[in-house]
């Protein structure tokens, strides 16, 4: 009998944890996600995001053009390896395989971007993953839309020099940067010693190890060294650890600034009144509810077919929402071309590369107020440089900043320089993206 | 001033050369052991002479760093004591240490939450929320004695703390199904900064409030458990199973028993832990890597000692901070993380045992 039972156990979870059946003609998207933990806090509502807009796409207008979006999550726990083993599992699903993949994570980015080319599928890297991936000539798969770190470094120094007077303020000033010890913490690394080098500043990086739980000795060497600015590039739960500990320490929290994923509600709800001051970059966007929201509202979840529970309009949350928006777009770009059925990751991937976000389709798809117009070609694979800044002040995040454009002056020779180096590694011959379709 | 801070670091790390050498002698057996230790000897009296030479440098910094750094390490402290109590009673690695905190943390937090927004007064929900989630911690340790420990009896410790894996990810899991997953804020205790020696040192040393009371609450821990072996009946039948398991059923001592309090006692220790942990990084899923933090600290301190775990705390502690500021910006930084297992690494090779565990002899 027990024998019986246990057989009878077996089975059962075997059926329930089946993995879903995609029926012919289905657009599939791979969703790689982290809802368990050290990360979980930032990964549960970016993932609700992502889902809440592909289920609206699917209630309301019967997918993209027609076409169903078919999708299945998988839980990376923001590990590299297995992040990896879910593109692997998931890069051949459906009809016509993985339409793109989002990565969320700079270290399964950098693994990607050496698998992507052979398998044909496109990474959308929304304000993460390699800086120099903007040049599409050298990294043909990669879309690193809306900002990359190189971008908020900038971004970031921008609004340093505004609050201390002008450039000429930043001479022998001390800007540290608290980052966590990855692959994405070290991306704003060369940018900011650019910077450094162009301004004349004292800059000084200090890295926090997974999963930054303890960051005592790198606080303590704050107040000893006292810069007149620190940087933070964290994720999870490093981000409310370096607030809650620059209070520790009575390091001032608006002479913080944090890149726009250590800008959420996460973040800061668990510093309490310790992250009452404290800065973040803006990825264009920021929490609130708009048009896109009342439809998600009305189409998926009154249905009870959503995902969004207290994050619903949050940072992290509205983000999900334009990765999805993006992603789908790109589909939609690629059915003009190439005829209203499941399209394959090498057409989605010409889709990117002939985006067209324009000020009218934002406003149509419920966007307008979370971002600016965007485009991408064969050249450019990031088609925007624009940030802002906003300051919690104990209850909600404000925007206290216009719009800043990423100085490509600097910038632009730094994504050739490292762009050319990766090329000469990999032995790649970039794109001429004059003779781009 | 240069040769001084060069002669004074440098005599005191001879003099430590000489005298780690002297210490780790009784242990020496042949010429590799020999080699082994004088090249530890060495290697540890550079280290610590290094950091005289930047004492004298900075000596307010210094003591900031070395205060702090021991502060944390009583921390490390109280998730240590958890293993410790489990493996002195029954040869089991408990991996599920940390998980437990996690578990007796949600456990606190949401309770906690839950009666202050129906409108319980705090100073009344406090000691409730703490009554819950001890109780739910006797329930863990019921249910690991019956259906995990009681079937694997007589097994050996390898069997056993496979099975202590498997318990972390099943209370991990449920823990987080049941209670949820995101950050949960908890203010037990203070946590502002307090400057301490201002007239002294420029600047003054900073100590955070947390910190005292975590040493605080580890010094009222550690001196109850002591109590509790020596002057109970339980603790005492406790002690007898730790010695020897059958030695102590012959004389009627009920193993299961003592196995349910000490995993009670265990979980009882993982839920004052998550009390200071909780307020310094709120409850989330990351406190389980604290147990990570606590392995090294049982293999500096032993096993199977308590005042082990306080010293090996305290050790990695100050080891790991000082070495992060110090050494870290010398080679790029990001070693807290690893140096307390290059520590503990040292003193397995010297001391298999521990600094306070008991050395097993086996006789064939």
């Amino acid at each position: 009998m027990r024998k019986l039972l246990g057989t009878a156990v077996i089975v059962g979870l075997g059926l329930g944890t089946a993995a879903p059946a995609f029926a012919q003609g289905e657009q599939f998207i791979p969703v790689l996600s982290y809802r368990t933990g050290a990360y979980a806090v930032n990964g549960v509502p970016f993932a609700n995001g992502t889902l809440d807009y592909l289920a609206l796409l699917n209630e309301r207008d019967g997918g993209i053009n027609g076409v169903k979006i078919a999708w299945e999550e998988c839980e990376t726990g923001y590990a590299t390896d297995k992040g990896v083993e879910c593109y692997e599992r998931l890069k051949g699903k459906g009809t016509t395989g993985a339409a793109y993949v989002s990565p969320l994570s700079t270290g399964i980015t950098f693994a990607l971007t050496e698998k992507a080319p052979g398998d044909k599928i496109p990474l959308l890297t929304l304000g993460y993953g390699r800086s120099e991936s903007r040049n599409g000539a050298v990294f043909p798969w990669n879309f690193i839309a809306m900002g990359s770190y190189w971008t908020g470094a900038d971004v970031a120094i921008q609004h340093v020099a505004k609050e201390m007077g002008g450039f000429d303020k930043l001479k022998g000033k001390k800007i540290s940067l608290v980052y966590h010890d990855s692959p994405y913490g070290k991306e704003p690394i060369p940018a900011l010693e650019a910077f450094a080098k162009k301004y004349d500043f004292t800059f000084k990086g200090i890295p926090v190890t997974h999963p930054g739980v303890e960051q005592k000795s790198q606080w303590l060497s704050i107040r000893q060294d006292r810069p007149d600015y620190v940087l933070l590039w964290g994720w999870g739960v490093m981000n409310g650890t370096s607030i809650k500990e620059a209070a520790a320490v009575a390091y001032p929290r608006d002479k913080m600034i944090g890149i726009w994923w250590s800008g959420a509600e996460p973040d800061v709800t668990p510093a309490g009144d310790g992250a009452k001051g404290y800065k973040a970059l803006m990825l264009q966007h920021g929490p609130g509810q708009f048009g896109v929201h009342a439809e998600i509202k009305k189409n998926v979840l009154d249905k009870g077919k959503g995902h969004a529970k207290d994050d619903f309009g949050q940072v992290l949350y509205n983000r999900g929402l334009i990765n999805s928006f993006i992603g789908t777009e790109a589909i939609r770009t690629a059915q003009a071309k190439f005829g209203k059925q499941p399209m394959t990751g090498e057409q989605v991937r010409w889709g990117f590369e002939n985006l067209n976000i324009t000020e009218a389709r934002i406003k149509e798809a419920g966007f307008e107020g979370m971002m600016k117009p965007l485009k991408l070609s064969c050249t450019d694979h990031q088609g925007a440089d624009l940030a802002r800044v906003q300051q919690w002040d104990g209850k909600e995040w404000k925007v206290i900043s216009d719009w800043y454009t990423a100085d490509r002056s600097v910038l632009d020779p730094l994504v050739a320089e490292q762009s050319a180096k990766y090329a000469a590694e990999k032995k790649i011959t970039p794109v001429d993206c004059s003779k781009a379709g | 001033m240069t040769a001084l801070s060069i002669a004074i670091p440098g005599g005191i790390g001879a003099i430590l050369a000489g005298l780690m050498f002297t210490l780790l002698r009784g242990d020496r057996k042949s010429a590799i052991d020999l080699a082994v230790h004088i090249f530890l000897a060495v290697v540890m009296a550079v280290f610590l002479a290094f950091l005289a030479a930047k004492a004298i440098d900075n000596p307010g910094g210094f003591l900031e760093i070395l205060v702090g750094g021991l502060l944390s390490g009583v921390l490390y402290s109280l998730v240590a004591l958890g293993f410790v109590l489990i493996f002195k009673a029954s040869g089991v690695f408990n991996y599920a240490q940390g998980a437990m905190v996690l578990v007796a943390g949600l456990a606190l937090v949401r309770s906690l939450d839950f009666l202050t927004a129906s409108g319980v007064a705090t100073v009344v929900a406090v000691p409730l929320a703490i009554l819950f989630s001890g109780a739910v911690m006797a329930l863990c340790a019921f249910v690991i004695e019956k259906w995990v420990l009681r079937p694997l009896l007589n097994q050996d410790g390898l069997t056993l703390f496979m099975s202590t894996i498997g318990a972390t990810f099943v209370l991990e899991g449920l823990a987080q199904m049941v209670f949820g997953s995101e950050v949960y804020p908890l203010k037990l205790f203070p946590t502002d900064p307090m400057i301490l020696l201002e007239s002294v040192f420029p600047g003054g040393i900073l100590v955070n409030k947390l910190d005292v009371w975590g040493g605080v609450i580890a010094g009222v821990l550690v001196a109850a458990l002591a109590l509790f072996f020596q002057y109970t009946k339980t603790g005492r039948a406790l002690r007898a199973v730790a010695d020897d398991h059958a030695a102590a059923q012959s004389v009627g001592i009920p193993i299961s028993w003592i196995w349910f309090i000490v995993w009670l006692v265990a979980g009882i220790v993982a839920l004052v832990a998550a009390t200071v942990w909780g307020t310094k990084l709120g409850i989330q899923f990351s406190i389980v890597f604290l147990a990570l933090k606590a392995l090294p600290v049982l293999i500096i301190g032993g096993f199977t000692s308590v005042p082990g775990a306080i010293v090996g705390g305290l050790i990695v502690g100050a080891g790991e901070k000082l070495a992060e500021l110090y050494i870290g910006e010398l080679i790029g930084g990001g070693i807290e993380y690893w140096f307390a297992y290059v520590l503990a690494l040292a003193v397995l090779l010297v001391r298999p045992q521990g600094l306070f565990g008991e050395k097993i002899i086996e006789r064939i």
